[in-house]
Order: structure tokens, then C-alpha cells, then sequence
């Protein structure tokens, strides 16, 4: 036996033998009492508020994405072959505009898609009979603000009069806003539970002191340091948040998982591109992690501060 | 006489105390303990043994006066140091202070553990120390279980495993059976021997009897008297048990 591993080895030992030794000197009350329930509803509602906040954040992103630079042109005009005359004309005049990347005119079966649901028209219905305008999505280099737009309306005023111009974003704007309110709500709960986790351990911890508290004056007396004490109920802190953090996760896990299938079965587009990457479900399994640091840390704290007003 | 008997290692200088905003009970203390002695610290119920000993392993501050300990001042000790100087006492409680979730055997390693000895070191010394206060055969009772008079040898284990610097028992044989009582002052006068200073509180004067080169303190209503010169230096060496009326019995 090499040396090196015989080191680690008898290191390995003396620290379980320490840490067997030191978990003797209180009772351990490991996932007997309500800790442990209490950090996973604690974890659960977290994961669900993280996801949240996550898949909201996506659906965000992808919005942006797609409307960003985006510009629709609408010909509003009676009669349709006036109509589809000035969407040509149009056309012709966005596509050698500067600043314009790309114009294409939306098909009528695009059209036809997206009023269908409100128009209730079926294939053999005639939808040139309804005053429906002619669309021509547009997308610009440089953003879509007034001074990009003006250019773009006086070129269009001659070939086609009753073209509209609206950036994609405005018509959008009121979701995005509704959107971030909804992140930082996310965020304010997430903040809160933390918070209530935190007031819980601490209330735990001072509860578990006072059961212990001539354990801990004995030991005290004996020559145990303010940190061997410590360590002890860190330990039985950590045992109670692991277990409620991993209960807590799949509960929010489950929990993300059916509120995904009722939105992915509404079939909006906004609803489906709201799913959450890898980068999000590694996020959200670390949060049993953060709790578990965030208990041990509030254990620590407490009871060294306790024991220091001891002398 | 050896020479670690020159060594002081307590130093109590014009100490009082009080609790809370009530009177003095001890008032104007002071004394010199000498590494490697045994001393009793007798006096009536009230007199303020319980305090002084208190003080002596570090449970309280005195409200005024200096203490200085192993040549350290123990009033101005950094809270940090504390751990280590406890470990150099041993102390058995008058109500004896058991752990009661743990056995015997536990309750007897538990300074051991404390100081980090190792599992394999533990168990051998742990067992031989219940043999020799005739607990043997109840390592694994827990201290509810225990009679008095046990309970009271489990704490007197406890004190004395890790070979104390100083030994401070209030009371120790106030529980047990005469031939019980002989037995452990003999445990503490081979501790003594080995260089443990001992302070024993007691009342009982056939076990001071019974230790004839022991020195004796005296409190009264709080104030430290001296019968047998041990608060003098060199101290008188008592060559005679002191008389009973010698110690206000």
C-alpha cells in the first residue's frame, strides 16, 4: 500500500470516527420532525416559482427575437384588386429600400390560417368578399423606432396610399411589460420563500438549542469548542434540508411538468416556445443545493451566535 | 517535596461576586493553589463553595478581583480559549450533570471525544475506568437507570479520564456508600499523586480525615479562612488531621 492513499485512508477514518463521535454528543432527530416537510414545501413552491420565471423569460426571449426588426405593412383598402395592386406596389418599393433586410407579402393561405379562428371561414369560402388587408412582413437592419418608419412611409405614399406601417414590437409591448412584471413577481416570491426559509431554520435551530441546552453547557464545560457545536446541528440541519430538498424538487418537478402539458395543449405559439432548456433544469436542481447551503448557513449562524452568549 | 509543587497554578486576588444586583457571596477572596496538591474547600451550606468553584472552572466571572490560571489572567481570556483551558480541569457537578441520552461508557469518553482522541484510543481506558469505579457491568445504562450513588461514579469517571491538570469536585461522595466514598478519595489521591492538583468540596469531615497531607480552605458567609495554612506559601504541611473543631464542624 502506497503511502499517499494509506494517508487519505487513515484521514477518511478519523474524520467519520470525528464526525460519528460528535453526532453522538446530541440526539439526532433525523426527518422525525417537521423540518424536513417544512423545507421541501419550501423547495417545491421555489422550484415552481423558478421555472416560472424561467419559461417566462424564454417566452420572452423568443418574442423578442421574432418580432425584433420586424415591421408589418397593411393594405387597408375595399376593393380587392386595388388592394393586391398596392401590396405589389409596395412590395416592389420595400424590397430596394435601405435599411430593409427582407419583404415578402403573406400569402392568402397565411391569411386565410389566421383569421379562420375568428372568421370561421372554410376551404370554398369566399374571403375576398371581406375587407381583410393585404399583409407584407418586413424586416429592418436597424430597429423599427419612428426615424427608421418615416423613410419607409414616404416611399410608400405614391405607389401605395392605404399602406399602414406598425412595428411588430408596439403591438407587442404590452405583453413584454406584462411579462416582466410576472419575472419579478417570480423573483419576489422566490426571495420570500427564501426569507421564510431562513426564519424557519432559525426558529429550528433556537427551538433545538433550547431542548439541548444542558447538553450543550455540559460539553461547554468539558472543553467542546463553539464550533464542534455548531457542527452538530449543521449536521442535523443538513440531513433534514437534503431530504426536504430532494421531496421538494420532485414535487415541483411534477408540478412543472402539468402546468407545461395544460399550456403546451392550448397550442398558442407564445404557450409552446415557453419550455424550459438544459441550462434551465440544471438551474432548477440546484435549488435543493441552495437550500441545503442556506439552512446549514442559518443553522451555523444561529447557533454560534447563541453559544456566544454563553460563557 | 517535588518541584511541580512550587508551581502555581491558580491565583485568586481580592475576587467577589455577585449575582445580578443581590449581595456578594464571595467577598475579598484570595488564594494560591500549588500544582500537585490536594485541597478541601469545606464550609456551611450557603458559604459559597458552590460559587467559588464555579469560578474556579471558568462557569462564571468574578464581578470583581483578579484570577489568574495555569499563568494566564482567566478574567480577560478570549472567549476562544476557553475550550482549552476547560480541558486542562476536570470537574464533578453536585447534581453530576450526566448526558442522559447517553450510556455510561458514552458519558465517560465524552471529554475524550471532545478533544478529538481517536475512536480506538477511547474504548480501552473508557472500560478500565468504569471497572474501577464498579461500573463495569452498566457501561451501556443509560443515567436514568442509575442509582444515585452511580450516577454520581459515572460523573466522577468523566472528571478524572483525561488526566486533569486540576481536578474540582463539589461534593463527591455525597451519594455514595462510606466504603464507596474511601474508594474514590483513593482514586483522587492516585490522581493527586500523578501531579493532578485536586479541590474537593465537602462537608464531610471523616474523608478530610482521612487525607492528613491535605490543606483546607474554609469559607464563611462568603470569606475564605485558612485552618491549616493553605492559603500561605509555603503552605503548612499538616503532619495531624485537622480537629473537627478546627473546621467549624
Amino acid at each position: 500500500m502506497s503511502v499517499v492513499p494509506a494517508i487519505v485512508g487513515a484521514l477518511r477514518g478519523d474524520w467519520r470516527e470525528r464526525n460519528s463521535a460528535e453526532a453522538r454528543l446530541l440526539p439526532q432527530g433525523k426527518l422525525s420532525g417537521p423540518m424536513p416537510w417544512v423545507i421541501a414545501i419550501m423547495i417545491g413552491l421555489t422550484v415552481v416559482a423558478t421555472a416560472s420565471g424561467l419559461a417566462l423569460r424564454n417566452t420572452a426571449r423568443v418574442a423578442s427575437a421574432d418580432v425584433s426588426g420586424g415591421v408589418t405593412v397593411q393594405i387597408v383598402h375595399g376593393a380587392p384588386r386595388e388592394r393586391d395592386r398596392q401590396a405589389q406596389a409596395a412590395l416592389a418599393a420595400l424590397r430596394n429600400a435601405p435599411g430593409v433586410v427582407s419583404a415578402r407579402l403573406v400569402p392568402q393561405a397565411e391569411l386565410d390560417a389566421l383569421v379562420e379562428p375568428w372568421l370561421g371561414t372554410t376551404v370554398g369560402d369566399d374571403v375576398n368578399a371581406l375587407p381583410v388587408p393585404a399583409l407584407l412582413d418586413i424586416r429592418l437592419a436597424n430597429g423599427t423606432d419612428e426615424v427608421h418608419l418615416a423613410p419607409l412611409r414616404a416611399r410608400l405614399k405614391v405607389p401605395a396610399p392605404a399602406a399602414r406601417i406598425d412595428a411588430q414590437a408596439s403591438w407587442l409591448a404590452p405583453v413584454f411589460k406584462a411579462i416582466g412584471g410576472l419575472q419579478w413577481l417570480a423573483g419576489g416570491l422566490i426571495g420570500l420563500l427564501a426569507f421564510a426559509t431562513v426564519a424557519t431554520v432559525l426558529l429550528a435551530s433556537r427551538n433545538a438549542l433550547g431542548n439541548h441546552r444542558v447538553t450543550i453547557e455540559i460539553v461547554h464545560m468539558l472543553g467542546g469548542t463553539d464550533t464542534q457545536i455548531a457542527r452538530i446541528f449543521q449536521r442535523s440541519m443538513a440531513v433534514d434540508a437534503a431530504a426536504g430538498g430532494i421531496g421538494g424538487l420532485l414535487l415541483g418537478v411534477v408540478a412543472i411538468s402539468l402546468l407545461g402539458h395544460q399550456f403546451a395543449s392550448l397550442g398558442s405559439g407564445m404557450m409552446t416556445s415557453a419550455g424550459l432548456g438544459w441550462t434551465d433544469w440544471l438551474f432548477i436542481c440546484c435549488i435543493p443545493l441552495g437550500g441545503v447551503l442556506l439552512a446549514v448557513l442559518t443553522a451555523r449562524l444561529t447557533v454560534l451566535g447563541a453559544l456566544r452568549r454563553m460563557l | 517535596m517535588n518541584q511541580t509543587d512550587d508551581v502555581e497554578i491558580v491565583q485568586f486576588d481580592n475576587v467577589g461576586l455577585r449575582y445580578g444586583t443581590g449581595k456578594e457571596v464571595l467577598t475579598d477572596v484570595s488564594f494560591t493553589l500549588y500544582s500537585g496538591r490536594f485541597y478541601f474547600l469545606t464550609g456551611a451550606s450557603g458559604a459559597g463553595k458552590t460559587s467559588l468553584l464555579k469560578l474556579l472552572y471558568l462557569s462564571q466571572r468574578p464581578s470583581r478581583g483578579l484570577i489568574r490560571m495555569f499563568g494566564t489572567d482567566a478574567i480577560t481570556l478570549p472567549r476562544e480559549r476557553l475550550p482549552g483551558f476547560r480541558r486542562r480541569l476536570g470537574v464533578v457537578f453536585q447534581d453530576f450533570r450526566l448526558v442522559q441520552h447517553l450510556s455510561a461508557f458514552d458519558n465517560v469518553a465524552l471529554p475524550l471525544r471532545v478533544a478529538g482522541v481517536p475512536e480506538r484510543e477511547i474504548i480501552r481506558p473508557v472500560t478500565d475506568m468504569l471497572d474501577w469505579v464498579g461500573l463495569g457491568d452498566r457501561s451501556h445504562a443509560r443515567p436514568a437507570t442509575l442509582s444515585g450513588g452511580e450516577q454520581q461514579r459515572v460523573a466522577i469517571a468523566r472528571a478524572v479520564i483525561g488526566r486533569p491538570d486540576m481536578l474540582v469536585a463539589d461534593e463527591p461522595t455525597g451519594n455514595v456508600d462510606p466504603d464507596m466514598a474511601v474508594k474514590l478519595l483513593r482514586l483522587f489521591e492516585a490522581l493527586n499523586r500523578l501531579g493532578t492538583t485536586v479541590v474537593v468540596a465537602t462537608h464531610d469531615i471523616h474523608l478530610i480525615q482521612k487525607m492528613p497531607e491535605s490543606l483546607i480552605m474554609r469559607l464563611d458567609k462568603g470569606r475564605l479562612s485558612d485552618p491549616t495554612g493553605a492559603l500561605r506559601y509555603p503552605p503548612r504541611r499538616a503532619s495531624a488531621p485537622p480537629r473537627p473543631e478546627v473546621l467549624g464542624a
